[in-house]
């Protein structure tokens, strides 16, 4: 899970000099175009037992995820 | 097939604005001024005797062959030094010029030894060629005086032979060293009689000679010739075909015997190196038939087990099983597979495909992914393409050379000596680099600036670069406003501007003096095209994909792009990096970085494959290895590709793959993967099978087979052949058309197919409708993403820092004669000049740790410790150490930590925070290693048996 909290973070600091909502929007794009369903499942969980480490910008970028497409 | 020779028009053949008519025995014949009349004459198909001139050099005039008679003109000047001239009229033969040409060629025979029947060239001898020629039939001088009859070899090199009683000092050698290579490594030692070539004093092994070749193509008599065309004799056919080295995709003629090679000369048509080499390339095939090379399938159950060999069929039938079985036990997204920047595009293509296809997720990922993988997040989002803007000829229109994070003339020498020649035409050179690398001052280049920041800072370098040109009003703002976002552009220079960007802050922690950085940025905005070229000291950062952005920030910002000698050129490590990501390598995106979410494309492959396709991303490398070892991923089909020794933080990257209950390792050799594999599929080497790579110039060139693959199949047919054994049927004939269907589903290589490329030889994409050619030059109107995007790079460091347990930074990289893992040059005579990985440390931090040159030391960070030699140079800045990665043992890598790039997870090889001590052994991963290199290979008996 560390590695996860850490791509989060990594991810959201490099967008913090935009302007919040946009840094949001793009942390939150980000994650969605290149990782895994199962890997933003994971930190949402993660996030829903308290989500220990992970950076305010992050947690707020991955509540606006829609969920993974289901499968076809 | 027959031998291809190229012909030689004895002075290079230039483009030129205008043109001249002149007259050569009687018919006249019109060239580019500038032409010599012996090219002219050429051009028309006469050929004008010759011996010291040669095409890819220029002209010299000193073998006084190649006289010719011109109307008006007294005398008879050399025809290769007389430049063409309107209303020219020229005489090429005659009985004066015959008598002439025949004495010149008695003086050459007359200390020549006459042993043409045993001689190696026999046959490939111009000196042979000029004495028919010119008619001789008798030496009137004798043989008795002094000669150079019984002059010594020199053997040293293990590739070619220096035999100086051959020798008739043409100077050819040592011109195509200087103008070709750009080394100066040969001259001309003596005078008169004593007149020799020499290796600067030393035998041509310890001399400054970088083995490239040139002198050895160069030769026009049996005085430098390759061991194996002495071992051997001439070739008899030849195909053209792409290096399988780096990123520069070289062309060669593979020259053969049978399905033997004999050698590998470099192809003067070839549009990436016109006829140029590299050790490699040129000399460093015989990995391909080492002894070494497994040629029968094998399985085990476990890792531990000996192999077993067993036939292709019996191999696809387990490791299909075992696939399904995961699959069936673990979920559909438990398998997934590698893809290789070493194969071809259709072995990438058909691999990719029965991932997304036949496996049923996206978890395929490649090498680009510790290497280049920000080069294609960065330029696609500023630009709108994950490529290179410019082909390699464009550096010969640079007036600055900006290198950030690249060593060229070790990774990338063919490039390298290109861009010599543009230094020593007058080019300016700006170099960013921790290390002082050989470009910063070396014979007749000298860097105007070195910029020696220290690892991790490339973006606060960066930074202060464009901070200068937009504080001191060094925009191109016409460029800007007609070319990109203005929006994006403001704001970025709002951010830049900042104090915190400027060189003066940024110094105390980037260690580059602030008047450098001044100099440098006023110098690339300011001094004509500026171009930049940039390797993995850029992307193998926290910051990669920053760092990739900010350059190209930087070009927009100076309208550095969009034209000849401009432009941002990432040096692909491998030889088909490029062409891997265009095959839709990245779990993300489907051929031509199309994202697996799009349903319009999405819809394209499923109508044309017959099956759906997953709109999640899969897995990228790491993340595979991640989630191995917390059980949820437990197949893994690599092929071409030794992530146990490649990837970083080994450890963990074995942890991973012991915790897999099956991986298929497809590869040359039993390399360090496939201590931890349970199927290997004997791979083919790039003389074993058709197809294409693309290098860094985008440029696709055709491989060809010259050889029976030696486990009876070809790469891409394995993969079929596995594929088909999972259910999932892919039928193809030849690789050309999986190219087709490449071409069908991806529309930038929409007009790309083997007739095409055998027409045209090369192609760069996008090849569509608009451009059926192909495209040297990106974005030259307009960007493909409509605007160029400046992107806000603030400068973040690594959380990988230094402190008093580890107080020094070790950066990784290339060296010259070896190659990535060494899995191929460790194999040939390369290791004569590279036998094991040392570490470069600064005599300053030696004296301070009681390190001396050659002895043991323990390199240790957080994630591990190894053992090697120390070389204790002032190339290194105190502070920063360096080693390379050829060697297993060495284990690099068990040294390199998880931190990664935050766009790509691109490891952050090139900054871990390491202590240096003395020792006497090995580290006991190294201890470890050297048992599991034993235990992990063994074989079963009857293998072995049948081996015998």
């Amino acid at each position: 899970m560390s590695t996860l909290v850490r791509m989060a973070n990594q991810i959201a600091i490099a967008f913090r000099q935009e302007p919040p909502e946009k840094a949001a929007a793009d942390t939150a794009e980000h994650i969605r175009l290149y990782w895994t369903g199962k890997m933003r499942a994971d930190l949402l969980a993660h996030m829903a037992a308290g989500g220990g480490g992970l950076d305010a910008a992050a947690a707020q970028a991955m509540r606006s995820l829609p969920p993974p497409k289901t499968r076809v | 097939m027959t031998l291809i020779r190229e012909p030689d028009t004895g002075t290079p053949v230039r483009p030129a604005a205008q043109s001249v008519t002149l007259t050569i025995d009687g018919e006249r014949v019109t060239v580019p001024k500038g032409t010599s009349v012996m090219a002219a004459a050429a051009l028309m198909g006469t050929k004008i005797p010759k011996l010291c001139a040669t095409d890819m050099i220029g002209a010299f005039g000193s073998c006084r062959l190649c006289l010719v008679e011109i109307d008006g003109r007294r005398g008879t000047p050399a025809s290769c030094t007389t430049p063409a001239e309107p209303g020219m009229n020229v005489h090429t033969q005659n009985t004066r010029l015959a008598k002439l040409r025949k004495g010149v060629m008695e003086l050459y025979i007359s200390d020549h030894p006459l042993d043409c029947l045993t001689c190696a060239a026999n046959g490939d001898c111009e000196l042979e060629d000029m004495a028919g020629a010119v008619g001789l039939r008798d030496v009137r001088y004798g043989r008795e005086g002094a000669n150079h009859l019984h002059a010594a070899k020199d053997e040293s090199n293990p590739y070619f032979t220096f035999d100086e009683s051959k020798c008739i000092v043409c100077s050819r050698c040592v011109r195509a060293c200087e103008e070709v290579q750009g080394t100066f490594a040969l001259t001309i030692q003596g005078r008169g009689f004593g007149s020799k070539v020499s290796a600067g004093g030393v035998d041509f092994l310890a001399s400054e000679c970088v083995s490239c070749g040139a002198c050895v193509q160069a030769c026009p008599t049996a005085t430098l010739t390759e061991k194996s065309i002495i071992e051997m004799g001439q070739p008899d056919h030849s195909a053209v075909t792409t290096c399988a080295y780096c990123g520069v995709g070289c062309s060669f003629k593979a020259e053969m015997q049978g399905e033997r090679v004999v050698r590998m000369t470099p192809y003067k048509a070839g549009k990436a190196n016109e006829g140029h080499s590299c050790i490699k390339g040129r000399f460093a095939y015989g990995y391909a038939t080492s002894k070494d090379r497994v040629t029968k399938p094998m399985i085990r159950a476990k890792i531990t087990d000996p192999w077993r060999e067993v036939s292709w069929d019996e191999a696809f039938a387990y490791a299909a099983g075992e696939f399904k079985r995961i699959q069936a036990r673990h979920g559909r997204e438990s398998i997934g597979a590698i893809t290789s920047s070493r194969c071809t595009n259709e072995e990438v293509f058909v691999l990719q495909k029965l991932v997304r296809a036949g496996f049923g997720n996206n978890n395929v990922d490649t090498c680009a992914r510790v290497c280049h993988s920000p080069t294609g997040y960065g330029l696609k989002t500023a630009f709108g393409t994950s490529a290179g803007t410019q082909d390699f000829k464009s550096v010969e229109q640079a007036d600055v050379i900006v290198i950030i994070g690249a060593n060229p003339t070790d990774a990338h020498p063919v490039f390298a000596s290109r861009m010599k020649k543009r230094l020593r035409e007058g080019a300016r050179l700006i170099i960013v680099d921790p290390r002082r690398i050989d470009l910063v001052r070396m014979p007749h280049v000298r860097a105007d600036y070195h910029l020696p920041l220290l690892p991790g800072t490339n973006v606060a370098v960066v930074n202060a670069l464009a901070h200068v040109i937009v504080t001191e009003g060094l925009v191109n703002e016409a460029f800007v406003r007609e070319r990109c976002e203005l929006q994006d552009f403001e704001a970025w220079a709002r951010f830049i501007a900042r104090p915190e960007n400027s060189p003066e802050a940024s110094e105390t922690y980037t260690g580059v003096p602030a008047a450098s950085i001044r100099g440098a940025a006023r110098l690339y905005a300011t001094g004509g095209n500026g171009a930049i070229y940039y390797g993995l000291g850029v992307t193998e950062h926290s910051q990669g994909s920053t760092m990739v952005m900010a350059m190209a920030n930087l070009a927009m910002a100076t309208g550095n792009i969009g034209r000849e000698g401009v432009g941002i050129n990432p040096l692909r490590g491998q030889n088909n990096v490029q062409g891997a990501c265009d095959m839709g390598s990245f779990p993300h995106e489907l051929s031509g970085y199309r994202h697996v979410s799009d349903d319009a494309t999405a819809q394209v492959f499923e109508t044309l494959w017959g099956v759906k396709l997953d709109r999640e991303p899969g897995l990228r490398i790491p993340n595979m290895l991640d989630e191995a070892v917390n059980g949820g991923f437990k197949g893994l089909y690599v092929q071409g590709e030794d992530i146990a020794q490649s990837d970083p933080n080994t450890k963990h990257v074995t942890a991973g793959l012991e915790a897999m209950e099956c991986v298929i390792v497809h590869d040359l050799f039993l390399n360090e993967t496939a201590k931890f594999a349970h199927v290997f599929f004997p791979g083919s080497s790039f003389l074993e099978k058709d197809g294409t790579f693309t290098n860094a110039e985008r440029r696709i060139s055709r491989v060809r087979k010259v050889m029976t693959p030696l486990a009876g199949l070809a790469d891409w047919e394995v993969t079929l052949g596995f594929a088909q054994a999972l259910g999932f049927d892919m039928r193809y004939s030849h690789p050309s058309e999986i190219m087709d269907e490449v071409a069908l589903l991806t529309p930038t290589f929409k007009g790309v197919s083997y007739a095409r490329l055998d027409e045209l030889g090369s192609i760069q994409w996008p090849c569509d409708d608009a451009a059926p050619e192909g495209t040297p030059l990106m974005h030259a109107d307009r960007f493909v993403r409509g605007r160029g995007k400046f992107m806000i790079t603030e400068f973040i460091p690594t959380d990988e820092r230094t402190g008093e347990r580890y107080p020094l930074l070790l950066t990784t990289g290339r060296i010259l004669s070896q190659y990535n893992v060494g899995a191929q040059t460790r194999r040939t005579e390369n290791s004569v000049w590279h036998g094991e990985d040392v570490l470069e440390i600064h005599p300053f931090d030696a004296e301070n740790r009681g390190v001396r040159e050659g002895e043991l030391v323990a390199l240790a960070s957080r994630s591990g410790e190894v053992a090697l030699r120390a070389h204790v140079t002032d190339r290194m800045q105190p502070g920063v150490v360096y080693t390379t990665f050829h060697h297993p043992n060495t284990g690099a890598n068990v040294i390199t930590t998880e931190y990664s790039d935050w766009a790509t997870n691109c490891p952050e090889y090139k900054v871990t925070a390491v202590q240096v001590r003395p020792t006497n052994s090995l580290s006991a991963w190294q201890e470890q290693d050297n048992e599991t290199s034993v235990s992990r290979r063994r074989r079963a008996p009857e293998s072995l048996d049948a081996a015998k």
